[in-house]
C-alpha cells in the first residue's frame, strides 16, 4: 500500500509549521515524529533517575525503560540476545570503541584493515589513528565508475591473512550505493578476518538482520533514524563482547574495585561506563517504534521513487552530473551530483534562502571525493516524509541559481 | 543585500590579479578543508611594501570574488599595515552580509594573506581563530 505522506507528516512537528522547509538532508539527520520527543519529555518531567542505581521506585521505572529500549533495538536488528546490544553516543563513537578496544587488543604491527572507498571518516580515522599507533595496514576496496565494489579487490586485501577485519559501509552516505554486505561477510569469514558494518546510513533505508548477515559488528547512529542524538548503537555478536577489553573507565562497567584493580562488569554494562544517555535511549525506543508501524516494502517502494524522480529531474538540468549509477534501482537513501561552474556551496546557499535543505560539501567522504576527483557535492536524500512535490520545487529550484551563478 | 550581488559574481567570473608570477617573495596556500576552496597567494614585495599580487584559486564565489577584490585593495600597502588587516576589511570590500556558515569562506584571502607574511617574517601560521578574531 503507498505511503500516505500527508498523515506522515502531521505526526512531524516541523512539518505542521506555517513555511515548513523542503527538507532534502535525512542522511545527515532524520527529523523527529511527535512520539520521540513526547517519550524524551515524559521521562525529564515525570520518571527521572538514574538506572540500575536507586533502590526507589523512579529509579526502577528509568532502568526499566532504559532496557526495554535495548530489546526493542535487538529485536529491530534481529540479534539473539540483548547484551549484544551496547549503547553509545552514537556510529562514530561505535566504531571507535571497536578500534580502541578490540583493535588494540588484537591488531599488531603488519595486521590489515580493509576499508571500502566509499567510507564516512568516522570508519576511516579511527583505523589511521591505529596506523599510527600499532602500525597496522589499511587496505582499499576500489570501486567502479558506477559505484560498485570492485570484489576482486576484496580478495586481493584478504589473500595473505594477514587482514584481521573488514569494516566497510551498508550505503553509502555519497552515492546511495549499497554494498553486497552478505558477499563481503562470507568472504571475510573464509579468510578469517571479522567484520564490522558501518549501518549509519542503511539504518533508515533497509531491513537489518545481523544474524542473517551474520556480521560481526555493526554500528548506527539515532539520529538518522528519527531519533534523538547523543545516542547510537554497537551490535556486536557474542560471545565478542566478553572477550574485548572494557573500553572508558568508570562507575556502571565494574563488578568491584579494589585499590589495586577492578574487575569489569558483564558486556553490555562493561562499554557504558558513567550515566547513559537515558532519556535518548528512550527517544530511541519511540523512533524505532514510529518507524517499524510502516512495512518495509512500503518505505523502499515510496523511497524508489522519490529517488527516480530525483534523478529525471536532475538528468533535465543541463551541466549536471550525477555521481555513482543514476540509477534508483542501484541505490537508496540519496543521490548526489555536481555541476559544472556552480560550486556546491554557492548552490546549496541560494537553495537554503528558499527554504529548500541540501547538503554540499565532502560528506565526510573526502577519499571518495579524491577518488571521483572533485573537491565537493551536492546530495539531496529523502526520507518516508519527502514528496514528489518537494523534488519538483527543487529541481526549479536548482535551475534558478545556476542561472543566477552562471550569468 | 544579495549575497550573490551582481558585483560578487563579476569578480568571481572575471577575477583580478589571478595568475603566475615569476620570482614571488612568497607565495602560501590555505585551504578551506570543510568546503574544499583553496587560495594560493603569490606577494612581491619591494621595499616593505606589496608591490605585486597575483593568486591561483578554487573554490566558491565568494572565496573568489573575496580574494579578487581584496587583491586590489593590498597593492600597493605596506606589509606592517598588510599584517594588522581586520576581517571588516574583506566585509567591507564584499558591500554584503556575510552570516556565519560563509565567514571562512569569506576569510580565505585575509587568513592567506596573514600567513604568508607569517612565513616571509618567518614565524609559524595563525590559527583560522586567530584570523577571524582579530
Amino acid at each position: 500500500m503507498p505511503l500516505d505522506t500527508a498523515a506522515i507528516r502531521r505526526q512531524f512537528p516541523i512539518f505542521r509549521e506555517e513555511h515548513p522547509p523542503i527538507y532534502l538532508d535525512s542522511a545527515a539527520m532524520g527529523q523527529k515524529p511527535a512520539n520521540v520527543i513526547d517519550a524524551m519529555d515524559t521521562y525529564y518531567r515525570l520518571a527521572a533517575s538514574n538506572v540500575h542505581r536507586g533502590m526507589y521506585a523512579l529509579a526502577d521505572e528509568a532502568t526499566n525503560r532504559y532496557e526495554a529500549s535495548r530489546e526493542t533495538v535487538r529485536a529491530f536488528i534481529a540479534a539473539k540476545h540483548r547484551d549484544e546490544i551496547v549503547f553509545t553516543k552514537g556510529a562514530t563513537e561505535s566504531i571507535n570503541l571497536v578500534a580502541k578496544t578490540w583493535g588494540k587488543a588484537n591488531l599488531k604491527k603488519g595486521d590489515g584493515v580493509v576499508l571500502s572507498i566509499l567510507e564516512h571518516h568516522s570508519n576511516i580515522v579511527p583505523w589511521l589513528q591505529l596506523k599510527e599507533e600499532i602500525g597496522i595496514s589499511l587496505r582499499w576496496i576500489d570501486m567502479e565508475e558506477d559505484g560498485s565494489l570492485r570484489m576482486a579487490d576484496i580478495d586481493a586485501a584478504l589473500k595473505d591473512g594477514k587482514a584481521k577485519l573488514v569494516s566497510v559501509t551498508g550505503l553509502s552516505n555519497v552515492l546511495g550505493t549499497l554494498p553486497p554486505l552478505s558477499d563481503i561477510i562470507e568472504r571475510a569469514h573464509r579468510a578469517h578476518a571479522l567484520t564490522l558494518i558501518d549501518a549509519s546510513q542503511l539504518i533508515a533505508h533497509r531491513p537489518i538482520d545481523v544474524t542473517e548477515l551474520n556480521c560481526d559488528f555493526l554500528a548506527f547512529s539515532g539520529h538518522k533514524l528519527f531519533g534523538p542524538t547523543g545516542i547510537g548503537v554497537l551490535y556486536a555478536r557474542s560471545p565478542l563482547l566478553s572477550k574485548i577489553p572494557p573500553f572508558l573507565g568508570g562507575g556502571g562497567m565494574v563488578q568491584r574495585v579494589t585499590r589495586e584493580e577492578f574487575l569489569p562488569a558483564d558486556p553490555p554494562a562493561k562499554f557504558e561506563a558513567g550515566t547513559p544517555p537515558i532519556a535518548e535511549a528512550i527517544g530511541l525506543k519511540a523512533a524505532i517504534e514510529w518507524f517499524t508501524q510502516y512495512p518495509w516494502k512500503d518505505i523502499e517502494a515510496h523511497e524508489h521513487a522519490l529517488l527516480a524522480h530525483a534523478i529525471e529531474k536532475l538528468k533535465a538540468i543541463p551541466s549536471l552530473r550525477i555521481l555513482g549509477p543514476a540509477s534508483a534501482d542501484e541505490v537508496a537513501g540519496c543521490v548526489s551530483f555536481t555541476i559544472e561552474g556552480v560550486h556546491p556551496h554557492d548552490l546549496t546557499d541560494i537553495l537554503g534562502r528558499q527554504g529548500i535543505c541540501l547538503r554540499a560539501g565532502h560528506h565526510c567522504a573526502q577519499p571518495l571525493h579524491e577518488r571521483l576527483d572533485i573537491g565537493a557535492s551536492t546530495r539531496l536524500s529523502v526520507s518516508l516524509y519527502n514528496t514528489p512535490e518537494e523534488i519538483d520545487r527543487c529541481a526549479e529550484e536548482i535551475r534558478r541559481a545556476i542561472a543566477k551563478l552562471k550569468k | 543585500m544579495d549575497l550573490y550581488a551582481e558585483s560578487i559574481l563579476d569578480h568571481a567570473h572575471h577575477p583580478l590579479c589571478k595568475g603566475p608570477m615569476k620570482h614571488p617573495t612568497v607565495s602560501h596556500e590555505e585551504t578551506n578543508a570543510s568546503c574544499g576552496d583553496s587560495l594560493e597567494l603569490r606577494l612581491l614585495i619591494k621595499g616593505k611594501r606589496i608591490n605585486d599580487i597575483r593568486w591561483e584559486g578554487e573554490g566558491c564565489a565568494i572565496s573568489q570574488a573575496a580574494m579578487s577584490m581584496f587583491a586590489g585593495h593590498l597593492k600597493g600597502m605596506t606589509t606592517e599595515e598588510a599584517a594588522h588587516l581586520p576581517p571588516r576589511s574583506v566585509f567591507d570590500l564584499l558591500k554584503v552580509s556575510i552570516g556565519p556558515r560563509r565567514t571562512k569562506c569569506a576569510l580565505l584571502c585575509l587568513h592567506a594573506l596573514k600567513n604568508a607574511l607569517r612565513k616571509l617574517n618567518g614565524e609559524p601560521a595563525q590559527s583560522w581563530t586567530e584570523t577571524i578574531g582579530n
